[in-house]
C-alpha cells in the first residue's frame, strides 16, 4: 500500500500553487469571515473557528483543482496540523493572560510582606505562604538531591544486573506516583508515630521528596551519561581511585546539567497542592519552623482563598490570583535560571 | 572498567556502598509507600460495614469515585492525544527551526505550571465560556446520553474538568511524541521524499509508524497523570456522588483524588482510613497504567515527562 501511493506520479493536475498559498488563503479567509461575523454580530470565538474551517476547505479545494489529490491532501494536513496547534495554544495563552491580568490587582507590597493573621476581608498577604513554600521545598530539595544524585551515580557508574534493572524500572514507576498518594504516604508515615491529627511542614517536604527524587535521578543519570569515557579513563590511568574519579572528575563535568535538572525538579514540585493540603494544613500566621505545627504555603493558600472565600468574596479571589501569579513567576524564574545555567556552563559536555 | 584492584580501596568501598544504598533506598521508599498505605487502609478494609461512612461497604463507596476518575481521564486522553500529536508534528516537522525551538520550550514550561492554577483558570474562564456550548449541545444533541443535560449554568461540569485535564497532560504527551518524531532516521525520511512522497505521505508512512509505540506509551504516562490529578478536578467539579455519563449537567461523580483532597482536611477517625484505602486503589490503578507504559517504552530515553 505504501509503494502504490509513492509510485503514483504527482502531476495529475499540471499546475502548482503560488508560494505561501496556505498563508494567503488563511488571510483571505480571516478577512472575509471577519467581515461576515461583524455583519452578523458573531463573537470573535466563532470568527476564529469558521476562519479555520473555511481556510482548510479552501486550501484543499484550490490545491485539488490545480495540483491534484495527493498534493491537496498534503496541504490539507499541513493546514490542519497548524490549526490544531493554534487551537492547543489558545487556552494556554488565555491561562497565562488571565493569571497576569487578574493577579496584578493585588500584587502589591502588602501582599508580598503581610500575612493573613487577623485579616478579615480586604488586605492581607501571602508572605507566610511564600515563606512556607520556600522552607518546605527547600527541605525537600536538601533531602532529595543527595539521594537522587547518589542513586544516579549507582545506576550509571556501578550498577549492573538485576538490581540495576529493578531500580531503573521502579524509578520510572515512581515518576508516575500521583502527588496525592505521595501526600497520603507522608501522612501515614507520620500518623503511625505521632497520631492522626499531626500536621507539620516537614511532612509536606517528605511528600515532595517522594515526587522529586525520581526527577533528580533521571536528570542526573542523563548528564552523567554524556560525560565522555575518555575523561574517566584518563583519570584511572593517573592512578586515581574510582570514587575520587567520580567525585573530582565526573560530577564537576556534569555539574551544570545536574543543577539545571534539580532546578527543573524544584519547579515541578513547588506548585504541588494536593500533598501539602493533607500534610501541612493551612494557617493564617507565619510559621518558619517545619517541625512545629501547621505551615502555610502558596499552592494551598491559592486553593483555600479561591475555594472557600469569605465575605466579600472579591478580596479572597483577588488574593488567590495574586498568589497564582507569584507561583507562576517563581516557576518561570526557576526555568529561566536553569536555562541560563545550562547555556553558560553546560557547553563542554553538550558538544 | 576499574577492576577489582580499585574496588578494594576503603574509599571506593564506602562510596560504592553509599551509591548502592541510595539506589536501594528508592526500592525501600516505594515499598514503604505501598506498605504504609496498606497499614493505614487496613482498619477501613476490616471494619464492619455499619461503621463506614453512610453505612455503605467500601466497594460501594469507592465505585462512583473510580467511575469518575476513569471518566474524566478518558475525556482528557481522547482530547489530548490527537492535539499532542499535532503539536509534536508541528514542532518536529512543520515549523521553521527557531519557532519550533521556542514552542518546545514553552510547552516544557507549561508542563510545570501548577495544577491549582489550571484549576482556577478552568473555573474562572473555561467554565463560563463552555456554558453556551453545552446549552446548545443539550438542546440539539440531548438524545445522546453524554449530552443529556440539563446543562449546568456555571460550567462546573465533567466536560470542563476533562478539558482542563487534557490541557494539563498535553505538554507531557507532546514532549514524548516530539522526541521520538525527531529521532526518526533521516535516511528513511529522505528516501520517502526521494521516491516522490509528499511531506504528509512521508509523515504517515515513516514518522508515525516509527513513533507509534512511544506515542502510545506517552499517552499512557499522560493517562497516569490524569488519573492522579487532584486539584484541577477538586476545584472545578461540583460533586454529588452520582454515577452518570452525562458530561454537561451540574450533577457529577467525583474522582478518587479530588474526594481525598475535599474530605481529608475535615476527616477524623475511621474516615481517614477509608480515604487512605481509596488512595490505595488510586495508587494501584496508576501503578498498573505506568508499569504498562514503561514496559511499552522499554528503556528508551524518550519519556522525560513525569
Amino acid at each position: 500500500m505504501a509503494g502504490s501511493a509513492v509510485s503514483m506520479p504527482l502531476g495529475e493536475g499540471a499546475g502548482i500553487l503560488p508560494p505561501r498559498a496556505n498563508l494567503l488563503v488563511a488571510a483571505v479567509a480571516a478577512a472575509t469571515c471577519g467581515a461576515l461575523s461583524v455583519a452578523l454580530g458573531l463573537s470573535p470565538f466563532v470568527w476564529v473557528l469558521i476562519t479555520g474551517v473555511v481556510s482548510l476547505a479552501a486550501v484543499a479545494t484550490w490545491s485539488l483543482v490545480v495540483e491534484g489529490r495527493r498534493r491537496a491532501l498534503d496541504r490539507a494536513m499541513t493546514v490542519l496540523v497548524v490549526e490544531v496547534f493554534v487551537l492547543a495554544m489558545v487556552p494556554l495563552a488565555s491561562l497565562v493572560y488571565t493569571v497576569v491580568a487578574e493577579g496584578l490587582a493585588r500584587f502589591d507590597a502588602e501582599f508580598l510582606t503581610g500575612s493573613m493573621r487577623g485579616v478579615l476581608a480586604d488586605g492581607g498577604g501571602a508572605f507566610h505562604a511564600a515563606m512556607g513554600t520556600f522552607i518546605i521545598t527547600g527541605v525537600a530539595t536538601v533531602g532529595a538531591v543527595p539521594v537522587g544524585v547518589l542513586a544516579a551515580i549507582y545506576l550509571t557508574e556501578y550498577g549492573k544486573g538485576r538490581l540495576k534493572r529493578a531500580i531503573t524500572f521502579f524509578v520510572d514507576v515512581m515518576t508516575g506516583i500521583p502527588s496525592i498518594v505521595a501526600g497520603l504516604f507522608a501522612f501515614a508515615l507520620f500518623a503511625i508515630f505521632f497520631g492522626p491529627g499531626i500536621r507539620l511542614g516537614v511532612m509536606g517536604s517528605v511528600a515532595l521528596m517522594v515526587l522529586m527524587v525520581p526527577i533528580v535521578i533521571r536528570a542526573t543519570e542523563e548528564m552523567l551519561r554524556v560525560v565522555p569515557d575518555s575523561l574517566r579513563e584518563a583519570s584511572y590511568a593517573l592512578g586515581v581511585p574510582k570514587w575520587l574519579t567520580i567525585v573530582r572528575v565526573v560530577l564537576p563535568t556534569a555539574l551544570a546539567g545536574i543543577v539545571t535538572g534539580v532546578m527543573l525538579a524544584i519547579a515541578r514540585v513547588i506548585g504541588e497542592t494536593a500533598p501539602l493540603l493533607i500534610t501541612t494544613g493551612s494557617i493564617d500566621s507565619t510559621n518558619l519552623n517545619p517541625f512545629d505545627g501547621r505551615m502555610a504555603n502558596l499552592p494551598v493558600f491559592v486553593y483555600q482563598e479561591y475555594k472557600f472565600p469569605g465575605v466579600p468574596p472579591e478580596a479572597y479571589i483577588e488574593r488567590a490570583w495574586a498568589g497564582a501569579l507569584l507561583l507562576i513567576l517563581t516557576v518561570l524564574t526557576l526555568f529561566l535560571a536553569a536555562r541560563l545555567i545550562a547555556k553558560r556552563y553546560g557547553v563542554e559536555i553538550r558538544r | 572498567m576499574s577492576g577489582s584492584e580499585a574496588r578494594r580501596r576503603p574509599g571506593d568501598r564506602a562510596f560504592h556502598g553509599l551509591a548502592t544504598g541510595a539506589g536501594v533506598l528508592i526500592l525501600v521508599v516505594l515499598a514503604g509507600v505501598a506498605g504504609f498505605l496498606v497499614s493505614e487502609a487496613l482498619p477501613a478494609i476490616t471494619a464492619p460495614v455499619a461503621d463506614l461512612p453512610d453505612g455503605e461497604s467500601l466497594t460501594r463507596y469507592v465505585w462512583p469515585l473510580v467511575f469518575g476518575t476513569v471518566l474524566s481521564s478518558a475525556i482528557a486522553i481522547i482530547l489530548a492525544v490527537p492535539m499532542a500529536i499535532a503539536v509534536a508534528l508541528f514542532t518536529s516537522h512543520l515549523a521553521p527551526r527557531p519557532i519550533s525551538m521556542s514552542v518546545s520550550y514553552v510547552t516544557d514550561l507549561l508542563a510545570a505550571i501548577p495544577s491549582i492554577i489550571y484549576g482556577i483558570w478552568g473555573i474562572a474562564v473555561l467554565g463560563p465560556a463552555s456554558v453556551p456550548v453545552t446549552q446548545w449541545l443539550a438542546d440539539h444533541f440531548g438524545f445522546i446520553p453524554l449530552f443529556e443535560g440539563p446543562a449546568s449554568t456555571t460550567g462546573r461540569t465533567m466536560l470542563v474538568a476533562g478539558m482542563v485535564l487534557a490541557l494539563m497532560i498535553l505538554p507531557i504527551i507532546s514532549a514524548v511524541a516530539r522526541e521520538v518524531f525527531n529521532q526518526t532516521p533521516k535516511g528513511l525520511q529522505e528516501s520517502a521524499l526521494a521516491l516522490g512522497a509528499t511531506r504528509w505521505e512521508m509523515i504517515r508512512m515513516v514518522v508515525l509508524p516509527f513513533g507509534r509505540s512511544a506515542v502510545v506509551a506517552g499517552s499512557m504516562l499522560g493517562l497516569g497523570r490524569a488519573l492522579g490529578e487532584t486539584m484541577a478536578v477538586t476545584i472545578i467539579l461540583s460533586v454529588s456522588g452520582v454515577v452518570t455519563f452525562d458530561l454537561i449537567s451540574s450533577e457529577n461523580p467525583s474522582t478518587i483524588a479530588a474526594n481525598i483532597a475535599l474530605q481529608f482536611p475535615e476527616s477524623s477517625g475511621l474516615d481517614v482510613n477509608v480515604l487512605i484505602a481509596t488512595g490505595l486503589v488510586l495508587f494501584a490503578i496508576t501503578l498498573a497504567v505506568n508499569m504498562a507504559a514503561r514496559t511499552i517504552i522499554g528503556r528508551r530515553e524518550v519519556a522525560r515527562g513525569r
